[in-house]
């Protein structure tokens, strides 16, 4: 395939020669953005939240990644669910999820966030996943910042494979 | 020296003064006293009064199915007191019934005992009388049972789960 006259640069990206114009298709080019600045919430629980904080300071520093946490879930893309997820606040973490805009993603670090971990008792969720979609599971207690750090990079190339997901109708 | 010994003036003065609230004074890792519910507020007043003018701790203890010593009654309530002065430190503890489970609140000796108070309350259910707001501290409000009880289950079955958490999982997952 191909636009007559067209350069392939890179995969599924063609330039015409001479100029600055690229053609590729929007599902990449929406993508690309999306995966190269996913921004976290600043939103943690528990000693998890602890590691999450290590790794978006300088010594493991998420911001050569381009993920940089917001303070405000009007901005961020991503919520990572750092920590033990009680009955009582399982609530008002839903609600901070669905004061984000569309596109949102949800990534369950730890084992608590996972699967409830070692606290099976009637005061916590057993796994966010009870009430929020996750899209990728960290297992660790507490996992380390490299063990974050690639499960960010998972998340950014489920978000590379997207297709579909831009535009008023969705 | 033995802890009994030191604070054997101080021991002998309860004892003189409070005969019928006194029932033991054990030399543990920190000198306790054993007494009885009533008359216990006025044991801890007094004991502020002498010097003992810090309430580091107030918990509460259930020794339902306790198998090492028999205990007279299901529950007590402990204070911590420390006296800053002299740098000493005293445990009272008191004797609460399982059916009559209440005993008197000292915040009016200590605004910090508030908390501690509904703490244990929402825990075990021991209700502090003269509490000027016995609510639960940390259980969510319309919690049913006091979950530090021996008798309360580990995990919640689906039958017995809590119900604000049932409506709160309908309504997520309706909305889904």
């Amino acid at each position: 395939m191909g636009i007559e006259g067209t350069v392939e640069v890179g995969k599924d990206i063609r330039q015409i020669p001479g100029t600055p114009v690229f053609i590729t298709p929007l599902d990449k080019l929406f993508n690309w953005a999306r995966a190269g600045s996913l921004w976290p919430l600043t939103f943690g629980l528990a000693c998890c939240a602890i590691e999450m904080m290590a790794t978006g300071a300088s010594h493991f520093d998420l911001d050569r990644f381009g993920i940089i946490f917001r303070a405000s879930p009007r901005q961020a893309d991503a919520i990572i669910i750092a920590g033990t997820v009680t009955k009582k606040m399982a609530p008002i973490v839903r609600r901070v999820y669905d004061q984000m805009p569309e596109p949102k993603y949800v990534i369950a670090m730890g084992s608590c966030a996972c699967s409830g971990g070692v606290f099976r008792t009637y005061s916590v969720v057993q796994g966010a996943d009870e009430f929020l979609p996750v899209d990728v599971y960290i297992p660790g207690c507490p996992p380390r910042p490299e063990a974050l750090i690639y499960g960010l990079v998972q998340l950014q190339e489920k978000i590379k494979k997207e297709s579909g997901r831009w535009g008023f109708w969705r | 020296m033995g802890l009994l010994e030191i604070a054997m003036d101080l021991l002998a003065e309860l004892r003189e003064k409070f005969p019928k609230v006194v029932l033991e004074v054990l030399e543990k890792d920190a000198l306790t006293i054993v007494c009885r519910r009533e008359g216990s507020l006025e044991l801890i007043s007094y004991l502020k009064e002498k010097g003992f003018k810090h309430l580091i701790d107030l918990c509460g203890v259930d020794y339902q199915g306790y198998k090492s010593e028999k205990k007279p009654e299901r529950f007590e309530v402990v204070y911590h007191l420390y006296n800053l002065d002299e740098k000493k430190l005293i445990r009272v503890k008191v004797l609460i019934p399982e059916n009559d489970a209440w005993q008197y609140s000292v915040t009016g000796l200590w605004k910090t005992a508030n908390w501690f108070e509904r703490e244990c309350y929402d825990m075990l259910g021991i209700v502090f009388k003269g509490h000027p707001d016995l609510r639960r501290l940390l259980m969510p409000e319309d919690w049913e049972g006091y979950p530090l009880r021996k008798d309360y289950p580990l995990f919640l079955t689906e039958e017995n789960e809590w119900k604000g958490y049932k409506e709160f999982l309908a309504s997520v997952r309706g909305a889904k």
